[in-house]
């Protein structure tokens, strides 16, 4: 069976307002994925564009963007699970490529958010939900993680000053970061004396709408080898899901299809959690941090909050996490970050890291969810 | 008839469930069981994955469900602005749970997770309804 790597990661700057247009903002990820590759735009074979839907009057992204970086008449198409959905795309290039049909594919992401105005966004976000049954009550993105923290809170005692510390540290990272959006270190009362978005989840609790957008070039092993110094090989994939409805949700102390993803990628990759020495997790809310940390392993249920304040997440601790600044820090263009999150990896395990560099990288993991826990991506790397 | 005037915003209409909002005017709050392998539901379906059947009856939630997890959300999207701040919540009744908001007469502060519930139809204006978690 053909091993599959992945030869190069790019992505813009994130932003509150890009001031380009979509096809721009991909070929800027685009141009930089392929830098230092060996790879001629001909030669890739096949692209997924990965992006949340309802944010572009644009009809059909794939096609357009595909035109703007040169990539017809190869093809490509749509892949969605909102906040997830370019690691799926990743998930889709890997399948094709293992099973023979395409040996080079570029993979995506890009959303630019400011198309709409800030509750406007938040409408659609609703409309994430179960548009019958939920959405009408006035459900939001934030508001079902904040039923996530509450229940959390109730169980394990995880205090609100707790979830802040999460910003805390990724704000610390953020602020090296130059595609990151908020680069301003913030301290502990910053957070807490912050407006109550949803409670327990304060404005700095939360990710911000950002624009943005990344591309993963994955190639044929044999191949990938050839065209980079470094390949980075995808050693670990694991999907799942869960109930659109916060009513058919089991467990609100958890994500269960991040649970499930994760015991499907390290059985994958044949490695445990304390093997991974470094990670990227989907930090759309402090409290997503935490569920994390439980939801992969890294701490047992109700003992996150004691791995970070331990500052075992931290660069020189057990298991680094979000060194680059997390959506927390980089804001959060919803088809962009799964690859945003790849790339950060990508270039910790090739020791380029401009922020926080691990030392001795050699296997990282990526979690990528969609939702408010509808889907779950989580991705092992290994150089 | 579907759910025209249901919640505060209706995102779409038709639905094979639509008896739920004449129990609901009713005065009822409905779930649906399946006939074939007692499955409950809640959101109510006709459907059941399980038995692959539409044989299904509705039943009440009645009686006392608990309090799962709570959010005051001060922040509401477009079209629920006049309506924030109001409080999110999710209770666990008899088989099923559901996704409702708490009456106004219960201030943030008297919240407490696993407090006892009930879900009681709620009438909104302009002839809208819908359904809310009060004190048991």
């Amino acid at each position: 069976m053909a091993e599959v790597a992945i030869v190069g990661a790019g992505q813009t700057a994130f932003s509150r307002q890009c001031g380009v247009n979509i096809r721009e903002l991909s070929f800027e990820a685009f141009k930089e994925a392929v830098e230092g590759v060996d790879v001629a735009v001909k030669d890739i074979d096949a692209s997924i564009v990965c992006s949340a839907p309802e944010y572009d009057k644009q009809r059909s992204p794939a096609s357009l963007i595909s035109e703007y970086l040169g990539l017809t008449p190869k093809p490509t198409f749509y892949v969605e699970t909102v906040c997830s959905s370019s690691t799926t795309g990743l998930r889709v290039a890997w399948s094709m490529i293992r099973a023979g049909l395409h040996k080079i594919v570029a993979v995506i992401g890009f959303q630019k958010m400011s198309e709409l105005s800030s509750r406007d966004a938040a409408e659609r976000m609703g409309r994430g939900g179960d548009i019958i049954w939920e959405s009408p009550f006035g459900l939001t993105m934030p508001a079902g993680y904040a039923l996530y923290a509450r229940a959390h809170m109730a169980k394990y005692g995880t205090t609100e000053e707790q979830l802040a510390k999460v910003r805390v540290k990724n704000s610390h990272y953020g602020a090296t970061n130059p595609k990151a959006t908020y680069r301003k270190e913030l301290t502990l009362e910053d957070i807490l004396n912050s407006e109550v978005i949803t409670s327990p989840l304060k404005k700095f609790d939360c990710c911000a709408n950002a624009d943005g957008a990344s591309c993963i070039i994955v190639a044929r092993g044999d191949i990938a080898r050839r065209m980079c110094a470094i390949p980075i090989w995808i050693i670990g994939l694991g999907a799942a899901t869960d109930t659109m409805s916060m009513a058919g949700r089991e467990s609100l102390t958890g994500l269960r299809c991040a649970q499930e993803a994760a015991r499907q990628a390290y059985k994958m990759a044949g490695i445990r959690p304390k093997d991974i020495d470094v990670a990227e997790v989907h930090d759309c809310f402090t409290i997503s941090e935490i569920l994390a940390y439980e939801d992969l392993g890294f701490a047992k249920p109700g003992e996150g909050v004691k791995l970070l304040e331990e500052k075992q997440t931290y660069v020189d601790g057990r298991i680094p996490v979000n060194v680059d600044g997390g959506l927390l820090s980089k804001g959060h263009p919803i088809g962009a970050t799964g690859g945003s999150q790849i790339r950060t990896i990508v270039r910790q395990l090739r020791r380029q890291a401009t922020e926080a560099q691990v030392k001795a990288a050699k296997i990282g993991l990526v979690h990528n969810i969609g939702g408010i826990g509808q889907y779950g991506n989580v991705t092992i790397l290994g150089r | 008839m579907g759910f025209e005037n249901f919640g505060t915003v209706t995102f779409t209409t038709e639905a094979k469930t639509a008896d739920f909002i004449n129990y609901l005017g009713a005065g009822k709050v409905m779930a649906t069981r399946c006939k074939k392998c007692g499955a409950t539901y809640f959101p109510p379906r006709l459907d059941c994955p399980t038995c692959l059947s539409s044989e299904v009856e509705w039943f009440e939630v009645a009686g006392k469900g608990k309090l799962r997890s709570y959010t005051r959300v001060n922040y509401g999207p477009s079209g629920f602005e006049a309506d924030a701040p109001y409080i999110l919540a999710l209770g666990e009744f008899d088989g099923v749970q559901i996704l409702a908001r708490l009456s106004r007469d219960i201030g943030e502060n008297d919240i407490e997770v696993g407090m006892s519930l009930k879900v009681s139809p709620l009438k909104l204006p302009e002839g809208r309804l819908a359904y809310e978690f009060r004190r048991a």
